[in-house]
């Protein structure tokens, strides 16, 4: 992996934020992984879904993936923080090592490895409660009950989404007043309001206008500075614009998965080059 | 029509506009809305009938005894030789002792069954229970009633002593039992309307089954679980065979339980059954009680339409 770090990506640095810089000519040049997939199988029933997967996404990064419809890539994130658990015919073979635990040792408590991994789905889904008490429900369920504390976590949260303005003065109206962009905004404070270490995006803008879509894509990249971002997305001029590396998968397999800049300018997979130059999906 | 199949030059559309012009076909059309609305018309009329002989027969009862003596009065003693009282307080207290009872029994069983059978039961599970529940409900109240009193009561005398062959506590409990399949169905399909995404949401933010059923579904499904919930207690109001049987015939004007009572809809089974004359007092003061009973109801039905609407969660 570390060879693939080529002109590109050193060039890149430059046009990045100042603490990024900073961090990455920090003495600990390698970052470190966060999540490490190893052989990992998943059938819903008789359906194999994903394939021998192996993957690694690092700190700090905005890792894409892409693929046509039903190629498992929804699947996968849904591993990652074991939402795919919910259906019941799941089951699982492989590992998928997050911080050193593989996540699906019996004696990992997955309501622990969900308030690490934060996820945001596709469709906006706030509760049907004040903009506070959305952000506020996650602090609370962890015990968080000091009124001081939880309107900083509020404030912190929303001003992290970038929608603190457009709500300060209306926390206590419904959630579902806002418009379906700024629930997805309300949706990712929500995520940050317990700090999470990983956030998962599962197509978050594939619902949301246009003008939406480039807010949350901006968010992401501010984002990224201090949590790690797997985002699942249909649209690979999103991918190119907002990820560092890409994941390509298709059937349940990962064809490639490299810097973004190399997936969209030089694959080395022909089915690579098939679907990001418009030949199917 | 005895034909054997289309004739030659005759089209489709030919037939059909034969079909159209025949009379009948006319007069059924423009008949049939008119049919309908009498119908419909029927059930209002009826409602209305009620409800205006109910208020006629009251007024006619409000003739002979004064309305504050009625409303305030605290000695419900129609029988009484030389002066009957007319105080419906204790009727009222009556009743309400029933229903707050069965309340008490109905709405967190029916809200526990119903988190259950919403968030924890298998669809298998869900599928045996679901239909025992509703049989509950169906079974007739006169079956409840002697349930209540010969086989409840001795129970609680076990426990409670001075508890009396007929009183309060026993109907109650029942009056609870029957009415708590309605506020776990109703409760259960409020909660199941909650969409599935919303309960993800809280589940990816690290909270655990009972939290999201607790603290997410629940509150959603408010709305629709407090109209459940005063759905059932007004039928627990309206409930007359229970009471009748179980509950006794002696109006008080207190809070003990224990103790036999009479509600309002067991005073005019009493009197119904009996043989108060036409005309006198008594046949008119089946009436008012009828009419209060009515206000209470009605009262307890607009609740819970004000409830439904103003709570609405919009998701």
């Amino acid at each position: 992996m570390v060879d693939l770090k080529t002109k590109n990506e050193n060039e890149k640095l430059i046009i990045k934020s100042p603490s990024q810089v900073d961090r990455e000519a920090s003495p600990s040049i390698e970052k470190s992984t966060v999540f490490e997939t190893k052989n990992f199988d998943l059938w819903y029933g008789d359906h194999h879904a994903l394939k021998d997967i192996n993957l690694s996404i690092k700190e700090n990064e905005v890792s894409a993936i892409i693929g046509p419809s039903g190629c498992g890539k929804s699947t996968y994130i849904k591993a990652l923080n074991r939402m795919v658990e919910l259906v019941p015919s799941a089951r699982t073979t492989g590992e998928i090592i997050y911080r050193g635990r593989n996540i699906f040792d019996a004696s990992y408590e997955v309501e622990e490895l969900r308030t690490r991994v934060g996820m945001v789905f596709q469709k906006p889904n706030p509760f049907p409660k004040s903009i506070y008490d959305n952000i506020a429900y996650g602090p609370r369920i962890h015990g968080i009950k000091n009124k001081k504390i939880l309107d900083e976590i509020v404030e912190k949260s929303l001003r992290g989404a970038a929608i603190w303005d457009e709500v300060k003065d209306r926390l206590n109206q419904n959630a579902y007043g806002l418009s379906g962009g700024q629930q997805q905004r309300i949706c990712i404070a929500r995520c940050l309001a317990i700090e999470p270490d990983v956030i998962l995006m599962d197509e978050p803008t594939s619902a949301l206008d246009p003008i939406s879509t480039l807010k949350v894509e901006e968010l992401v990249q501010e984002l990224k500075d201090n949590y790690s971002i797997v985002i699942v997305t249909h649209n690979m001029q999103q991918a190119a614009r907002i990820s560092d590396k890409t994941a390509f998968f298709l059937n349940g397999e990962v064809v490639e998965f490299d810097n973004t800049d190399k997936i969209f300018s030089t694959p080395t997979d022909q089915r690579t080059e098939d679907y990001i130059s418009g030949r199917f999906g | 029509m005895a034909s054997h199949g289309l004739e030659k030059g005759q089209s489709v559309q030919q037939l059909i506009a034969q079909s159209r012009n025949k009379k009948g076909k006319k007069i059924i059309e423009k008949s049939m809305p008119i049919l309908l609305i009498i119908t419909a018309l029927i059930s209002v009329f009826t409602t209305i009938g009620i409800v205006f002989t109910l208020i006629f027969e009251t007024f006619e009862f409000f003739q002979r005894v004064s309305i504050t003596d009625y409303i305030f009065g605290t000695e419900w003693m129609p029988f009484s030789g030389n002066e009957p009282t007319y105080g419906i307080l204790p009727l009222v207290l009556g009743t309400l002792k029933v229903s707050v009872i069965a309340a008490l029994v109905a709405v967190p069983l029916g809200i526990a069954a119903a988190i259950y059978l919403s968030e924890y039961a298998s669809d298998k599970a869900r599928r045996i229970i679901k239909p025992i529940l509703e049989v509950l409900a169906g079974v007739p109240t006169i079956v409840y009633g002697f349930f209540a009193l010969t086989f409840i009561t001795p129970i609680l005398q076990q426990l409670i002593p001075s508890l009396k062959i007929f009183n309060a506590l026993s109907p109650g409990i029942v009056v609870g039992i029957m009415i708590l399949p309605m506020v776990a169905s109703l409760s259960e399909d409020a909660m199941s309307s909650v969409p599935n995404s919303i309960r993800e949401g809280a589940l990816a933010l690290g909270a655990t089954k009972l939290e999201v059923s607790l603290k997410v579904v629940l509150p959603a499904a408010l709305s629709g679980i407090i109209s459940s919930v005063v759905l059932a207690v007004s039928r627990a109001i309206g409930e007359t065979m229970i009471v009748s049987l179980a509950g006794g015939a002696t109006p008080r004007f207190d809070f003990n339980v224990t103790d036999s009572i009479q509600t309002m809809t067991a005073y005019i089974v009493q009197v119904s059954s009996g043989d108060a004359g036409y005309g006198t007092t008594i046949y008119y003061s089946i009436y008012a009680v009828g009419f209060t009973l009515f206000i209470f109801t009605l009262l307890m039905n607009l609740l819970a339409q004000y409830i439904s609407k103003r709570f609405r969660e919009e998701y």
